[in-house]
């Protein structure tokens, strides 16, 4: 007896689109028009006058910008084709992103942000007609306050590497408050921390010290000892660290600094795997920060717009950037930076709608469902783990057979010296069953690396999919190791040429720039 | 085009215990221990990718055994540049690269341990690139892939991208004399350096801004190094490329392989013995500045066994600053740095953690063990 309907294979037969289409650019042709702009009425004429002859002769271009001229139609089928030819969180088992938390995005969130209450704000709107969205960005201050357990909190940041540029700018602005700029010169991390603390506080001029893991794979509080000393400005440091493991001696790190007059930077952009179970100001930290895509449920939105928070101790609250909204009573205004505060670290009061969307994820979850969100991300982390491990040739290295918190760096280490097959190529073949996998690991410690957070977002059976997929690509590195290195088979392009991307001389990431490199001359 | 060498006698020594393959007495030792070489299964093994990659392919090698041989079994098309009369010798390897980039070979594919790559490193020193399938029984020089498959894949991925795309790096040579090693006293010396194709993880530089290669990695840790250096001390710079780079960055020349001091930005003596050093000590504050050495993690005691612990003694506290990139100290797989003076005290005084200079206000701070005396201080 057959089936009225034909059962669907183990895995996926996924074949992504493949358009071969033009660039916008290379579609134009001369005198296409998407829209008719209508002439100027002639009293809005008579009112206004000559706009464009009222520019400075400095705005005005001496030629008009080569813009592609292309009918509507054309233009819409160009976008819903490339669109077609991505792999985004929505539409696969995105768990392969390295540190970057795919987590889901509630939709509704985006209905909220689309209100014209909100898109009509301008930011230099009155104080007495933005009451509603002030008191979203306080809240939402709170209560982060209240998950971090520190004192003050700063929306204003864009998260991400600028959160940590803030982080070391309110520690430099503190230290030099108490007359220590000159002599606290140090900041110690660890390899395993988020390289942009090490890179934010070089960037602010301090000498950067770098810790390697202990004999167990855990953060050597021996060697931060050694470290430490009356020059040291800070310790910035990640924990979980990039490759899922916890510091179990976090309390002794944070007081060992503070014992030599340093103070504790923690980067938390992703807290996904701690929320309501441990307190940055708990552990004794001055200063943390989240990102509010990695934590609190906001897009990442291909690079930006991001947004992130800033949470410090009541010391150095004064140094927090601005300008902040404050509640007066039953109002909310807006007070500019104070003298000690590092001052403007974004236009305005940050990202609105991502403060927006992050102010409704916390609302729609509460205490218990941010407790929810934590517990759930590490089980379903550490039975992902189970499942990769029982895949021949994968590993787990640095405290092995200990559980990991929210994230496993895992190394193919193994597969690749039975079989010569890289990270590199395993994670392209794996975009042929539709799978994103992105081998993003800087620094490159652990060898052939990949990185796997499930987050609380994934149910079992699509986490079960995804090791489905490692298992076979591991099979094929082994039977058949010329599908896996040319792959990939079943997507929109082929292999790109990394090292165009690594050359100044052929790097191009504008039309003008790709024409006159490999073209040559000033084309427009 | 590809080109493959096999010395076909290398690991021979090994499994019969023998601390090396050198030498046509213990190679017969070997053979009546009943060894076989395996040298052409591990070129197999890695012509296996190659030849799965791009079958049929034209490999440029030697004949018989030294190459011609593996590579009809792996069905690819033997060219033979070289012919060496068997059995073969260190002259035959020598001879044979020389011929392999004559006739074009654009990467030599060699087949042994540090014996072979020295013979190799004396043909082509950093003329063609070069990459070793490990299968001699000591590889304390990081020329050799990971395992004979990894090996087939560089090649195959090298072959694909005509060499571009893929970057190629100066490696130390280093090799022992394994008379001693059978007398229980290792002393790697250092013998030149090769051109090694490496694949870097490729996609790690993707999300940074600026894509940190190994040569300006190696500048950054030398511009780091000449800023920590300090008027009226004398420096005794190590042997190896970090070094040779803290003396570009000074605007001096260096001796690749030996020990050169500098004072002042000036070079006051270079290719030093170790009574030269001892000489140079009793002028004035000194101090010792050595990079990581090989693949095996050493500071001391494999390579630059000028800085003897006699040295190290007479330079007092705080004696040698160490300089290598970060990603030297990655590449130890979480395994320490080693020194191995020869003498007790001074190896375990080193012991510890070590600030090691990585790039220009950047340090690392690194676990040092002293293997040869473990438990006798206070190692970490």
């Amino acid at each position: 007896m057959s089936l009225p309907i034909a059962p669907k294979p183990g895995i996926r037969r996924f074949h992504q689109a493949r358009w071969d289409e033009p660039l916008v650019f290379e579609l134009s042709t001369p005198g296409e028009r998407g829209v008719a702009v209508p002439p100027v009425e002639r009293d809005v004429r008579t009112e206004v006058g000559d706009v464009v002859g009222a520019l400075p002769d400095g705005l005005r271009r001496a030629t008009p910008p080569a813009l592609p001229e292309l009918g509507q139609m054309r233009v819409l089928k160009h976008y819903l084709r490339l669109s077609q030819e991505t792999l985004g969180a929505d539409l696969n088992v995105d768990v392969g992103q390295g540190t970057c938390t795919m987590k889901y995005a509630p939709k509704v969130n985006e209905r909220l942000v689309s209100t014209p209450d909100l898109t009509a704000m301008h930011p230099l709107q009155d104080a007495d007609d933005a009451q509603g969205v002030l008191e979203i960005v306080w809240r939402t201050e709170r209560m982060l306050a209240e998950i971090s357990g520190m004192d003050e909190v700063s929306l204003h940041t864009q998260g991400g590497s600028a959160a940590i540029w803030a982080n070391i700018a309110m520690i430099r602005a503190y230290h030099e408050a108490n007359g220590e700029g000159d002599v606290r010169r140090e900041v110690i991390t660890t390899i395993f921390s988020h390289p942009s603390n090490a890179a934010a506080a070089k960037a602010a001029g301090y000498d950067v010290i770098t810790l390697h893991p202990d004999a167990d794979g855990y953060p050597d509080l021996a060697a931060l000892r050694l470290a430490l000393s009356p020059r040291t400005a800070a310790i910035m440091v990640t924990n979980p660290e990039d490759t899922g493991i916890y510091n179990p001696a976090i309390r002794e790190w944070v007081d060992a600094a503070h014992a030599v007059g340093a103070l504790a930077s923690y980067d938390q952009a992703n807290a996904n795997g701690i929320l309501g179970i441990t307190r940055a100001r708990d552990a004794g930290f001055d200063v943390c920060h989240f990102n509010l895509h990695k934590t609190f449920g906001t897009p990442h939105g291909c690079g930006g717009p991001g947004a992130g928070a800033n949470a410090v101790s009541a010391a150095l609250a004064p140094f927090l950037p601005g300008p902040r909204v404050v509640r007066d009573r039953d109002r909310f205004v807006v007070e500019e930076a104070g003298p000690a505060s590092i001052g403007s670290v974004a236009p305005f009061h940050g990202v609105i709608p991502n403060i927006v969307r992050a102010y409704a994820w916390l609302m729609a979850l509460g205490a218990p469902g941010l407790r929810a969100v934590a517990e759930t991300a590490v089980l379903n982390n550490n039975y992902l783990m189970k499942k990769v491990l029982e895949i021949p040739g994968a590993s787990a290295p640095y405290a092995v057979g200990r559980r990991r918190i929210e994230q496993v760096r895992y190394s193919w280490q193994e597969l690749h010296e039975e079989t010569g097959i890289t990270s590199e190529e395993i994670g392209v073949r794996a975009s042929d069953f539709g799978m994103h996998y992105w081998t993003s690991h800087h620094p490159y410690v652990v060898p052939q690396p990949f990185t796997l957070e499930p987050t609380e977002s994934y149910s079992m059976a699509e986490l079960d999919e995804y090791a489905a997929v490692l298992a076979e690509v591991a099979r094929e590195a082994r039977e058949e190791p010329e599908t896996v290195r040319t792959a990939p088979h079943r997507q929109t392009v082929h292999h790109t040429h990394h090292d165009d991307l690594d050359d100044p001389d052929r790097w191009a990431i504008t039309w003008r720039a790709y024409r006159r490199k490999y073209f040559g001359g000033t084309a427009a | 085009m590809l080109g493959l060498i096999v010395n076909p006698v290398a690991g021979v020594g090994g499994p019969a215990g023998l601390a090396g393959s050198d030498g046509d007495a213990v190679q017969r030792r070997a053979t009546e221990r009943g060894a076989t070489p395996r040298a052409a299964d591990r070129a197999l093994a890695a012509l296996a990718v190659v030849a799965d990659a791009r079958p049929g392919a034209s490999v440029l090698t030697a004949a018989g055994p030294m190459g011609e041989d593996v590579v009809r079994r792996a069905g690819l098309d033997p060219i033979v540049v070289s012919r060496p009369v068997t059995p073969t010798s260190p002259a035959d390897t020598v001879a044979a690269a020389r011929a392999l980039a004559d006739a074009g070979a654009s990467l030599v594919l060699f087949t042994g341990g540090d014996g072979t790559a020295r013979d190799i490193a004396t043909a082509l020193a950093t003329d063609v690139p070069a990459l070793g399938i490990p299968a001699g029984v000591k590889m304390y020089s990081p020329v050799f892939a990971v395992s004979p498959r990894a090996a087939g894949g560089l090649a195959a991925a090298w072959l694909a991208a005509d060499g571009r795309g893929l970057p190629v790096h100066e490696r130390e040579v280093l090799d022992v004399d394994e008379e001693a090693l059978r007398r229980a006293r290792v002393e790697p010396r250092l013998f030149g350096v090769l051109a090694v194709p490496t694949r870097p993880g490729r996609t790690q530089a993707r999300k940074a801004a600026t894509p940190a290669g190994e040569q300006a990695a190696v500048a950054g840790a030398a511009r780091g190094a000449a800023s920590a250096m300090r008027p009226g001390v004398r420096y005794l710079l190590g042997p190896g490329g970090t070094m040779t780079e803290v003396a570009r960055e000074l605007g001096i020349s260096k001796t690749p392989l030996g020990v050169d001091v500098v004072l002042d930005g000036r070079v006051v003596q270079a290719g030093a013995s170790e009574a030269d050093l001892l000489e140079q000590l009793a002028a004035g504050p000194a101090k010792a500045m050595v990079s990581v050495i090989g693949g095996q993690g050493f500071l001391l005691g494999r390579g630059n066994q000028q800085l003897s612990a006699r040295v190290i003694r007479a330079l007092g506290d705080d004696p040698v600053m160490v300089v290598a990139p970060e990603q030297k100290l990655i590449d130890l797989g979480g395994r320490p740095l080693l020194v191995d003076t020869g003498d007790a005290e001074v190896d375990v005084g080193l012991a510890g953690y070590v600030r090691v200079i990585t790039g220009s206000a950047t340090t690392s701070i690194y676990p040092v063990h002293a293997p040869e005396h473990e438990g006798e201080g206070h190692a970490p």
